[in-house]
């Protein structure tokens, strides 16, 4: 006659499973990447004619091969950049030195407010280093950022996070990021 | 006549515990389905990373393929920046087919979705950077996100 087997004790199952449940803890990466998201622009025709811009609606940002920044000809601290993007995108009607502006109306709440036809053109060296890159590119955007939540202060008396899907979309297409890259000039290698 | 009689001392029941490891195994299945062992191996020093503050997080990572820049590890091939796709070294004119490789194996619907992530080391030059994009351009890849850390923009 057989022998009756005795039940295999399964008291220590769940600290086995706590074992595995901690291995798989510790490995796990759940980290989000974070970054600036950008939009390249399509490829530039052969034929197609450079737009005339008017000199007072640009405002040129150079980084040379040493990360030395320079605004519309002058040298500048990269701590001055978001102020000086902000000051030449707010709009100033009546002053001749600053971009043209023109008057835009936009749904929900906002109304007919002058919009600036200023652009930034933002020019870097092969030899400039990404952070440096990185850096302007973020100053840049924090300067659009900034003028962003004060219209949706001016407007609803809101913090961006706090506005509604809606209110959002109108707020980035009467705050657009007037960012342009200019196409890398191929300087001759000696 | 309603009695309101306590019955003795009610001892409270020990808490079952029968149930527990499969508790456990529910969460070690929730762990195992989300974990990711590897990326990939990488080839280049991609980090670190520069920082930046007006940054987004980068969502649908299956929609997302990286391309990595940076000096090689091995210290033997040199310092200068190297291109990493997928599991290796790559040339900017290999991005072309390698684009074109991400795209064949995503739904065609999400194909106008992809984003290519630039990460890059923070020493970089942009010239390595430049030709990428440019590259991109090229082959319509335009949305890319530059990965970058958490921080102050002033500190890079």
């Amino acid at each position: 006659m057989a022998r009756k087997t005795p039940e295999i004790n399964s008291s220590s199952q769940a600290d086995i499973a706590f074992l595995l449940l901690c291995f798989f803890l510790m490995t796990t990466s759940m980290d989000v990447d974070y970054g600036i998201t950008r939009r390249l622009p399509p490829p530039v025709q052969a034929e197609q004619e450079d737009t005339k811009v008017k000199e007072r609606n640009v405002m040129n940002v150079m980084v040379n091969k040493s990360d030395k920044l320079l605004v519309n000809g002058r040298p500048c601290d990269i701590s001055m950049l978001k102020d000086l993007a902000k000051d030449f995108m707010t709009p100033r009607p009546n002053d001749e030195t600053a971009p043209e502006t023109e008057d835009k109306t936009f749904g929900e709440g906002i109304g007919t407010i002058k919009m600036s036809k200023g652009v930034i053109s933002l020019q870097n060296d092969r030899g400039t280093s990404y952070a440096m890159y990185i850096s302007v590119q973020n100053e840049l955007a924090r300067a659009f950022n900034e003028m962003k939540a004060d219209l949706a202060k001016k407007t609803w008396g809101k913090t961006l996070e706090q506005l509604t899907e809606d209110q959002t979309k109108v707020i980035n297409e009467a705050v657009p990021v007037r960012v342009s890259e200019a196409e890398p000039v191929d300087y001759k290698k000696d | 006549m309603a009695k309101f009689r306590k019955e003795g001392k009610k001892e409270v029941p020990q808490v079952s515990t029968s149930s527990l490891p499969d508790i456990v195994y529910m969460l070690i299945f929730f762990f195992m389905i989300t974990t990711t062992m590897r990326d990939v191996e990488l080839k280049v020093k991609s980090s670190p990373l520069p920082k930046a503050s007006e940054i987004q997080k980068l969502e649908h990572k299956a929609l997302v393929s990286s391309i990595y820049i940076g000096a090689p590890r091995d210290t033997k091939l040199g310092t200068e920046s190297r291109i990493q796709l997928d599991d290796a070294f790559a040339t900017t004119e290999q991005i072309a087919d390698w684009i074109q490789k991400e795209r064949d194996s995503r739904n065609p619907a999400d194909i106008p979705l992809l984003t290519t992530a630039l990460k890059v080391h923070k020493d970089t030059r942009m010239g390595i950077v430049t030709d990428v994009k440019q590259e991109l351009r090229k082959v319509s890849a335009f949305r890319i996100n530059y990965t970058t850390l958490k921080g102050s923009a002033l500190e890079n």
